[in-house]
């Protein structure tokens, strides 16, 4: 049964409680159905979807390292027509917030999968991904540089109607600037962090572990990265903050809302355990009861 | 549908100094299983392995309602794997992946090292539908080689050393009973000998068949990491649309 003192809101956005799932980390939500009810989650984060169809990086694209994951997926996805024709009308429906992860080479690209996605009645915001690390044109190259990023949020906000998320990267200098330039270009909350650039190698073999040598850290260990680049931001803006960083269970969702997150997407552990964010909610109430909240948003912001 | 499950850990064999076999017990009955499927196993508590271990069934027995698996001591995971007790709890995730086909009218299949492991299922499932395939496994040596008088109870058994210290000296590819005729071979095992394997059927105009083992994330099909380049459709899961291809389907 829903615990009333879960509910959060991103803004506009009203959830059930504060956990998304990460995209990229959750396919179409379909693949988890078998594990989980997908409408007992605040909502979901569908795979990142681009103009055009995207094979992604050659394998391998994983590598395993101390607490977390590298990934070098390199956005595969078959476009956003292929998405609104077929993958749309299946998931339609299984929750209120079903959020599409938004990605491209170029502003043009954005703006085209923006405005296709806007016309889609039941997704109700996008997440606007300007900091893939593992392509090649566009992507992180937009959420390194304030410019470009308050640029692209620009372009996207002229065609994109309802709850605009930008993501960003850890990768810059001062997450800050970033996040304060979005802001002031017309996004309506941020999700942070992306997954950390960084590489494994093979000592035996004396070669990288994934293809593309560099890809995306996730998992546990980005976590003390992910708490300051939340703490940092949320302090710092005026709008919601979405954290993301390897959230594992209930007590890093505390976490991540006691430095100022309104919400959580969970990503790597969807990997592990397919089922963890029922045990997640599950732990919220119970954390709920030992520290007798009223609702689980007197946390945020509270450090 | 996929199930995620506590199993219990019913029996513990060494089957040689690399490899272990379990015997995982559900207190619930158990789906349908099918040959060449994989569960995957979450080994907790060790830092540098996050993911769970997809690993291939061995068997399954539906009136005790177990899996088995075997298992091979290849990394940090695995050795931790391999301390496990009687009676202890695995978290497991199962069944995943497509299947072998089992309608074939005579089968050869080829494994090597622990990649024999599936096709005793495999081999069963044809034995139970009144076909003795042929299994061929490969080893480097007699003492990687294990439960061959199992296998011998649903096939006919061949064996390929490459010491020659049991079965016929060589590889796989140079065992007498490759020059039998058969309706396909299945195979598992390491990459170049299904290769190889695939590479002769291919001459012989005898449909192939590969289980490959990519690394994986998640095991259903979320992630994208474990990826293989197919002819027509280019990039697929090997865990949701393998880890069973047609060999001559795959870029390789």
């Amino acid at each position: 049964m829903e615990d009333k003192r879960l509910n959060s809101t991103i803004g506009t956005l009203k959830l059930k409680n504060p956990l998304l799932t990460a995209s990229g980390t959750f396919g179409f939500g379909t693949e988890y159905e078998d594990f989980l009810d997908l409408n007992s989650l605040g909502g979901f984060i569908v795979k990142g979807t681009t103009g055009e169809k995207r094979e992604g990086n050659p394998y391998p694209r994983l590598a395993e390292t101390p607490s977390g994951m590298i990934n070098a997926v390199g956005l595969q996805n078959k476009g956003v027509e292929y998405f609104c024709k077929n993958i749309y009308p299946q998931i339609k429906g299984k929750n209120p917030n079903i959020i599409v992860n938004v990605s491209g080479s170029s502003i043009e690209e954005y703006c085209k999968v923006a405005s296709m996605i806007n016309d889609l009645e039941t997704i109700p915001a996008i997440e606007l991904n300007i900091s893939c690390p593992n392509v090649k044109k566009g992507g992180m190259g937009f959420g390194v540089n304030k410019d470009m990023a308050a640029e692209v949020v620009t372009e996207v906000r002229k065609v994109y109607k309802k709850h605009l998320i930008v993501k960003l990267t850890p990768n810059v200098t001062n997450i800050i600037e970033i996040a304060q330039a979005v802001e002031k270009a017309g996004a309506d909350s941020l999700s942070l962090i992306n997954t950390v650039l960084a590489m494994a190698v093979d000592a035996e073999k004396q070669k990288p572990l994934i293809s593309t040598i560099t890809g995306g850290l996730s998992g546990p260990a980005i976590k003390p990265i992910a708490l300051r680049c939340v703490w940092q931001v949320s302090h710092n803006v005026n709008i919601p903050v979405i954290g993301i960083g390897g959230i594992m269970n209930a007590r890093d969702v505390v976490e991540f809302m006691l430095v100022g997150a309104s919400a959580v997407e969970i990503g790597t552990a969807n990997f592990v355990n397919p089922s963890v964010c029922t045990q997640v909610i599950n732990d919220l109430s119970d954390y709920c009861d030992r520290h007798k909240l009223n609702n689980i948003t007197e946390l945020i912001g509270k450090i | 549908m996929k199930y995620q499950r506590e199993l219990v850990v019913l029996r513990k064999e060494n089957l040689n100094p690399a490899c272990f076999l379990l015997e995982l017990k559900s207190t619930d009955s158990l789906c349908e299983i099918l040959p060449g499927q994989f569960v995957n196993i979450l080994v907790k508590d060790v830092a540098e392995r996050l993911l769970r271990r997809p690993i291939s069934i061995h068997d399954v027995d539906y009136n005790a309602n177990t899996i088995s698996v075997v298992v091979q001591k290849i990394g940090l995971a695995t050795e931790k794997l391999s301390l496990i007790n009687e009676s202890d709890k695995l978290d497991v995730v199962f069944p995943l992946g497509n299947s072998f086909p089992t309608e074939e009218k005579r089968p050869l299949l080829v494994g090597g090292g622990v990649g024999t492991a599936p096709l005793y299922y495999l081999a069963k499932t044809y034995y139970n539908k009144g076909i003795k395939p042929a299994v061929l496994i490969g080893a480097r040596t007699k003492d990687q080689l294990f439960l061959i008088d199992k296998y011998k109870t649903v096939a006919d058994v061949f064996i390929s050393t490459e010491d020659g210290s049991v079965g016929e000296k060589g590889l796989v590819t140079a065992n007498s009973v490759m020059n039998e005729s058969f309706s396909a071979i299945l195979t598992c095992g390491p990459t170049p000998m299904m290769k190889a394997v695939a590479n002769m059927a291919q001459e012989r105009q005898i449909s192939c068949f590969v289980s490959l083992e990519n690394r994986m994330a998640c095991g259903i099909g979320a992630c994208l990491c474990c990826v293989t380049e197919t002819k027509s459709e280019g990039n697929v899961c090997v865990c949701t649309k393998g880890a069973v291809f047609r060999a001559n389907e795959i870029k390789w």
